[in-house]
């Protein structure tokens, strides 16, 4: 059966990650999740809103949950973990009745802010569970040997975000399994990369983010999975500053999930829009048997 | 009746917000009060001595003491009474405090309140009737439940008092928590040392009934004479027979069963004697290891025993025994560490807990005395400590202190340099808790003189590496980010209430604390009695001790009991229910609702007839509110005496 939810791409879906973007649109879709997008959505304010004032970040979200409670869906959905916390965030302070008021006032429109939110992550796993999406699988991913990599705020703080565990979550491992890929035990799973300290403290992501790549690499990983465009930004376009910075010499792909159930999916290329990826995922895709790309130009 | 009121100032606990004098001038119109006072501290030497004189030069038959609750001093004033010769249920107390002049700010209101509370102990005492307590005969015998230092030593103390002790083990053996220990702190002394001589005591009393592997079934009766049922759970060996060879351990084919006593440090056999100084040391077959009770062939430890001592079709066995007395030391047990994500779950075989760690450190352990990493049997060289795992942390539901964690690290530390004078210890700590005799002077000589890092801050996680664990936290002193390099890591896991402790305490009408602690009688002054009459406590039942406070209050338990039986018979309650044997009809309905049993229906000239055993009723009431005649009354609480309370209250 068909669900109808609300769609929340984020800002950055429209450039940094618009492989993330077309990816989830495309498997959604072959999975019976069917995407409306919010019309006119804003952006939701990111950190520097909520760093600044949880007013102004909490107007922002709530803009955006009002429009979509005017549609005729099951709740919002969004691939972006940061995004998500700022929808959630945004939906439990709303509860407050003095708070509450003070936003309306602010959007000039009535919120409710009880819609379900949650990450395009967790509505694949909840509504059609690994095991369903199994059945699917035209082309396993036998042979690919990936570490998940959660990033810090998928699943924490747990109360708010309230799906699987916050200190070792295991929904990307079992859809990754059920794949046919070879999921690795990482141990940094929900270590922060840096996120957009890259901008004003390179050497803290670069130290961050560089050891995320030193153990996969250890663990004899092929690829990293990742569910955030935070995370895959720092660790896949950063991947050179990060080798300058650490004299090390990684050439570690860094996939979007979504990405490579794509491909297990047996969707078309322009599905995956896997040329977008800086780190060129030639060989890695070549130990699933995929057809090896042309390196993308940098 | 002259009655008698005397409005109690508390220094200034009632008359800062309480018109007192007011309120002893309202009680002048009450009827029949004769006389009435304010007085500074009704429960003090003078204050006594005025009520005393104010009975003789008035001629006062009754007395109304309106101050504090009557749990705190209804003991005293009823005492005061009878020094003067009344009868001590013709005394009433208004209580002006907790219900008034506490919870208050309103002068002129607190004081209307107060006037008419004592309006209401008037009415009640003019329809009060002297009582007179009956007496019980005593059981002298007391059952210890829970076989641990603390229960040991309440046996020990009442067996060598000249009492029948039952003591009453859940596990194959005494010893408890204690005997898995491998040193204890302050004094770095043999745990099994100064413990093994007094398991030996235990055995070897002529005084002491040992009950092992079994378990408090059923609790009936009240304190002097209490009917007690213990489950003899099937250890599937007779122990008359067994001599405790163990041959039979040798031999048995079934060698991975938990192992209980080492905490899971390895595995047993599924015929096992826990440890060579259990007592008793008699063999117990778990039965979910065996290859005989499972599957049905086998038998090794029947072909060889030398005493066939070996019973496959024993089960359990219910015993009864009548005590007079009940001390619960039913001890603690430990946080489960696996609810902690950041440390890893459960999942990294080299996080161990601290009572692992002691199996590791013990000569007798699964070791022998060597510490080796779990996951490869290495030596580890750097061992991280990681305190308050389950205490401290309202996130776990366990906001309390364990108590002795501090202190047990710092001699786990000690110990480490000790067996690998190689060795780094790194504590990652809150605070250090230890205030004890020679307790902070034990903390500094881990650090100063036996190197221990000690960090404080929370862990924040445990990553593996390659055969190696990173330990990332926070150093607060420092205010920077710490990682640490560690072989193995101890979890100083907290303590919690003994699985099954809520059940126990339902079965000895105790009551529990919301972790599951017993509740003690008054958390100063009644530290090992509880509210329930005859049953007492010692040790972590109580809450989190160490080895000197369970000791301490294990003699201190003992005490009481011998307090208690130092008197043939017992003095009965005489608040207790009472037929009005012309208005009962015999329906019985009172026999059905009783809680305690305490009523049995009897024949009068062919009629029947409910008929209450005295010492058995606890003047609950629950019968005089379900007699539909009004025929059963409970004595000081009667039909009469409440509604003339309400009378007085609600007069139209």
């Amino acid at each position: 059966m068909t669900r109808q939810y609300a769609y929340y791409p984020g800002c950055s879906a429209m450039g940094s990650s618009i492989e993330y973007d077309i990816s989830t649109r495309a498997l959604c879709k072959s999975l019976g999740v069917e995407l409306v997008d919010i019309p006119d959505w804003n952006c939701c304010g990111s950190t520097p809103a909520h760093a600044s004032d949880h007013l102004l970040s909490a107007s922002l979200v709530a803009r955006n949950l009002a429009i979509a409670e005017s549609m005729d869906v099951e709740g919002i959905i969004t691939p972006c973990p940061s995004c998500l916390k700022n929808l959630k965030t945004t939906s439990l302070r709303m509860q407050r009745k003095g708070f509450h008021e003070k936003v309306e006032h602010i959007v000039e429109r009535p919120v409710r802010a009880d819609l379900p939110i949650r990450s395009v992550l967790q509505t694949v796993i909840e509504h059609c569970s690994p095991e369903a999406i199994a059945e699917h699988v035209s082309k396993p991913l036998k042979g690919l040997k990936v570490v998940p990599y959660y990033g810090c705020i998928m699943n924490r703080p747990p109360d708010v975000m309230t799906f699987d565990d916050p200190e070792n979550p295991t929904s990307l491992d079992r859809l990754m399994q059920a794949l046919g890929a070879e999921v690795l035990p990482f141990p940094h799973k929900v270590d922060c990369c840096g996120a957009s300290l890259g901008l004003v403290r390179r050497e803290l992501v670069t130290r961050l983010s560089g050891r995320i790549l030193d153990t996969a690499a250890s663990l004899g990983a092929d690829a990293i999975v990742t569910a955030c465009p935070m995370c895959q930004m720092n660790l896949d376009l950063r991947q050179n500053q990060i080798n300058r910075a650490n004299g090390t010499q990684h050439r570690m792909p860094i996939f979007y999930y979504t990405q490579l159930a794509g491909l297990a999916l047996g969707q078309h290329e322009s599905c995956l829009r896997m040329d977008k990826l800086c780190v060129s995922p030639a060989r890695a895709l070549q130990q699933v048997g995929a057809p090896a790309q042309e390196e993308p130009a940098r | 009746m002259n009655i008698g009121v005397f409005v109690c100032h508390c220094g200034s606990n009632i008359a800062g917000t309480v018109d007192t004098e007011k309120v002893a001038e309202a009680a002048r119109s009450f009827p029949d009060v004769a006389f009435a006072t304010d007085t500074m501290y009704a429960c003090s030497e003078p204050g006594q001595a005025g009520i005393i004189d104010a009975i003789k030069d008035y001629g006062l038959d009754g007395i109304v003491v309106a101050s504090c609750t009557p749990r705190m001093h209804e003991a005293t004033f009823r005492k005061t009474l009878e020094r003067a010769g009344l009868n001590k249920y013709l005394f009433e107390m208004a209580n002006i405090r907790e219900h008034v002049s506490w919870i208050g700010k309103d002068k002129e209101l607190n004081t209307n309140k107060a006037a008419e509370l004592v309006q209401m102990a008037v009415a009640k005492l003019r329809n009060n009737t002297e009582l007179h307590a009956g007496e019980f005969e005593i059981n002298k015998r007391v059952m210890v439940i829970g076989g641990g230092v603390a229960g040991i030593q309440a046996a020990l103390d009442c067996a060598d008092g000249g009492l029948q002790v039952i003591l009453v083990e859940r596990e194959s053996t005494i010893g408890g928590k204690m005997a898995k220990l491998d040193k204890t702190f302050p004094t770095v002394d043999c745990s099994s040392c100064i413990l093994g001589p007094r398991m030996v005591d235990v055995a070897q009393h002529p005084n002491i009934t040992l009950y092992a592997m079994s378990e408090v079934e059923s609790v009936n009766g009240f304190v002097g004479n209490f009917d007690v049922s213990i489950r003899k759970k099937a250890t599937y060996v007779d122990w008359e027979a067994c001599t405790g060879c163990g041959q039979c351990m040798e031999k048995c084919p079934s060698k991975k069963a938990e192992d209980r006593f080492n905490e899971g440090v390895g595995t047993t056999t599924a015929i096992n004697i826990p440890f060579p100084q259990a007592i008793p040391k008699k063999a117990v077959i778990n039965a979910n290891a065996c290859i005989m009770l499972s599957k049905g062939k086998c038998g090794a430890c029947a072909k060889l025993c030398p005493t066939q001592a070996i019973r496959f079709e024993q089960q359990d066995e219910i015993v009864q025994e009548q005590v007079g007395a009940i001390i619960a030391a039913t001890g603690y047990d430990l946080f489960d560490h696996t609810l902690y994500g950041e440390y890893g779950g459960g999942r990294y075989p080299d996080v161990i807990t601290s009572i692992q760690y002691e199996r590791l450190l013990s000569a007798s352990g699964p070791t022998g005395g060597h510490i080796k990493r779990p996951s490869d049997g290495r030596e580890p060289k750097n061992i991280v400590f990681i305190q308050c795992v389950g205490s401290r942390d309202p996130s776990v539901n366990r906001p309390y202190c364990s108590g002795f964690c501090c202190m047990y690290t710092a001699k786990q530390a000690i110990l480490t340099k000790d067996h690998i004078p190689d060795s780094q210890s790194h504590v990652f700590y809150m605070d250090i808790r230890s205030p004890g005799k020679l307790y902070d002077e034990f903390t500094r000589r881990a650090m100063e003189e036996y190197g221990a890092r000690y960090i404080r801050g929370r862990v924040s996680t445990i990553q593996p590496r390659d055969g190696y664990y990173v330990v990332k936290g926070a150093d607060t002193i420092m205010g920077s980010q710490v990682e640490v390099k560690a072989d193995l890591v101890v979890l100083a896991v907290g303590a919690e209430a003994s699985k099954g402790a809520g059940a126990l305490a339902e079965k000895l009408r105790i009551s529990y604390d919301g972790y599951g602690f017993f509740m003690e009688g008054h958390p100063k002054l009644k530290p090992v009695e509880t509210n329930t009459a005859g049953v007492y406590l010692a040790g972590s039942c109580q809450g989190p001790k160490d080895i000197p406070a369970s000791v301490a209050q294990g003699s201190a338990a003992a005490s009481k009991v011998q307090a208690l039986f130092s008197k043939d018979k017992l003095a009965s309650d005489p608040q207790v229910s009472s037929v009005a044997i012309q208005r009962c009809v015999g329906c019985a309905k009172c026999e059905s609702t009783c809680p305690f049993g305490a009523i049995e229906m009897t024949e009068f000239r062919g009629m029947p007839k409910a008929s209450v055993v005295e010492t058995v009723c606890q003047g609950c009431g629950v019968c005089a509110v379900t007699c539909p005649q009004g025929a059963i009354q409970l004595q000081h609480f009667t039909d009469n005496q409440i509604l003339a309370e309400v009378n007085a209250l609600c007069p139209y």
